[in-house]
């Protein structure tokens, strides 16, 4: 169990994240959702320790992880796997290159330095990449892939992580909406599959709704709503997002990118506008 | 269309834009003026605007601008360098202008292994320590400035002084040659790599480290597949420059054909200074083509990723 108790941190005089708690059971799939620049980034970065925070504790299973250092730090990011709004890929390098730097952490230090992976690396390797559909794909270079399959390789490279933890930070944001769809059926299939703890950061409120069983709202660095998706009223969207003198409701079908017949079907999907 | 029809926000753009336009012309008169002001005092300070006194072939004394009345002796120095070349013994004229080639020849291949040993060893020191000078690399602002420091040290002084250093610890001959050629390749290369590092993309190094990968492994992963194009690329441009060092190194001592040159040079030996040109001339280019080849094949080939 992933438990977050009054997690803070400021970048200068901005409150990025202010006193944000948590708990989340293994196995779930949490969207998290809320305006640029609410803290959706910041929460997952700290989780993955790739920022320090400011005051409060992470712990995961019972074991402290807001101050490892060294290897052990490493391991810890290496067991939350992280995926990025633009890959970060090496696109200079081939796919399957960027799917072993997945097991960085696992590796010596020469054969890092010559770019040797174990057998028993590659077969993994191999294996994420079936899985997402790629492996016909190995041997090219990341670059010269499509955004979605760049997409896809990165989640093969959070595969291969053996991760007790996926963070998603906007992961369909750069993507086209058969492409987003895509990631986030795989993102669910290793949630249902895998049972591994997903947590996804989204802008679009109607992708939260159709993949994740809870959502976590985000407002100026605090957590503002936590719960089902159903209980998620159009009032309390209104609160999350704020309207800023417009007088329109928040209408979700203008901001979605989702092909509505691909999409599974919700049954709790009553008050959408 | 009247006056009336322009909206308020459009006519405040027109003020705003008509405000930018004069800094704008602001700026760039006054950098056109800094520049000149520059240019001329230095032209000043270099003697540019000199006269000397010029002795006439008619024994008349008059005072000349310096710059015209110099241009001549060029040619006069460059006529003394040619050899004498007559067609119908074109053979024992030109053995005689190359009268020393077997020395010369083994010279030439003494100074194209100091620029490769060299390159060698300066690429090896500045590929390391690149990564440390780099701002968005550096693991601490202490390291980052002690290896820019270094860096800046090494290439500031320039190669023969290294050279009259290393003459002076380990004797005439190639190795103090390499040595200062060496250091002081680390220091540019040192630089350029660096530069060339600052300029990824850092997203790929952020990848590495959010799976748990070190400091090292960012580097390895994240950081090297970026610049390698860029590391050859400058690695091969400094060889070139490294041709041209060595060539001249000799002149303290440091190995290779400047020693020759400065000997020709004391003893007046105008013909072989020509014939000394002529070799480096040709070498040179022989090595910028080869080089400027190489250099598109192997960004060609580092598509691939290293």
């Amino acid at each position: 169990m992933l438990e977050i108790r009054g997690i803070t941190k400021k970048f200068g005089d901005i409150l990025a994240v202010d006193d944000v708690s948590l708990r989340i059971e293994p196995g779930q799939m949490v969207g998290i959702i809320g305006r640029s620049g609410a803290g959706k980034s910041t929460l997952l970065r700290l989780i993955n320790r790739l920022i320090d925070p400011s005051a409060g504790k992470i712990s995961f299973c019972g074991c402290e992880i807001t101050h490892l250092r060294g290897r052990e730090l490493r391991l810890w990011r290496a067991s939350c796997a992280m995926i990025f709004q633009q890959f970060n890929l090496v696109e200079r390098m081939d796919v399957l290159t960027n799917v072993l730097i997945g097991r960085v952490a696992h590796q010596g230090f020469l054969s890092s330095m010559v770019l040797h992976f174990s057998e028993l690396d590659r077969a993994r390797a191999v294996r994420a990449l079936e899985r997402v559909d790629l492996l016909p794909q190995a041997l090219q270079r990341a670059g010269t892939l499509s955004g979605g399959q760049q997409q896809r390789v990165a989640i093969a490279k959070a595969l291969v992580q053996n991760p007790k933890i996926l963070l998603a930070d906007e992961p369909i944001a750069s993507l086209d909406p058969a492409n987003a769809a895509r990631v986030m059926e795989t993102l669910k299939a290793i949630n249902r599959e895998d049972g591994i703890t997903v947590l996804v950061n989204l802008h679009t409120l109607d992708t939260a709704r159709s993949y994740c069983e809870r959502i976590v709202a985000m407002r100026e660095g605090k957590v503002h709503f936590d719960g089902a998706a159903e209980e998620l009223t159009q009032a309390r969207v209104r609160e999350i997002y704020g309207t800023d003198g417009l007088e329109a409701e928040v209408d979700e079908r203008v901001t979605s990118t989702a092909i509505p017949l691909s999409r599974p079907r919700q049954p709790a999907r009553t008050e959408a506008a | 269309m009247s006056s009336t029809d322009i909206s308020p926000a459009s006519h405040q753009f027109e003020a705003d834009y008509a405000a930018h336009r004069r800094r704008a012309r602001r700026v760039q008169a006054v950098s056109v003026l800094a520049f000149a002001v520059a240019f001329l005092a230095t032209a000043r300070m270099g003697g540019f605007f000199d006269v000397s006194e010029v002795t006439l072939p008619s024994g008349e004394r008059v005072t000349a601008w310096r710059l015209w009345a110099g241009l001549p002796r060029l040619g006069e120095y460059l006529y003394k360098t040619l050899p004498v070349l007559r067609w119908d013994s074109l053979g024992t004229d030109l053995a005689d202008w190359f009268w020393r080639w077997q020395t010369w020849l083994r010279l030439l291949l003494e100074t194209i292994l100091i620029a490769y040993m060299a390159t060698a060893l300066g690429v090896v020191g500045a590929f390391i320590l690149s990564f440390p000078a780099s701002r968005n690399l550096a693991p601490s602002r202490l390291v980052l400035n002690l290896t820019r420091r270094y860096l800046e040290i090494v290439r500031t002084v320039p190669e023969l002084v290294w050279a009259l250093i290393f003459v002076f610890c380990f004797g005439v001959g190639p190795l103090a040659g390499v040595l200062a050629i060496g250091l002081h390749t680390t220091g540019a290369l040192g630089k350029l790599y660096s530069e060339a590092n600052e300029n990824i993309d850092m997203r790929p190094v952020e990848g590495v480290k959010a799976s748990g990968g070190d400091w090292f492994r960012q580097i390895r992963y994240g950081v090297v597949p970026q610049v390698i194009p860029n590391v050859i690329s400058y690695t091969l441009l400094r060889f070139e420059i490294n041709v041209r060092a060595s060539s001249i190194i000799g002149f303290v001592g440091a190995g290779g054909l400047g020693q020759e040159i400065r000997v020709a040079m004391s003893l007046q030996e105008y013909t072989d200074l020509s014939a000394l040109f002529l070799i480096i001339f040709a070498t040179v280019i022989v090595m910028d083509f080869l080089s400027e080849k190489l250099r598109h094949r192997i960004i060609g080939i580092s598509g691939k990723g290293l």
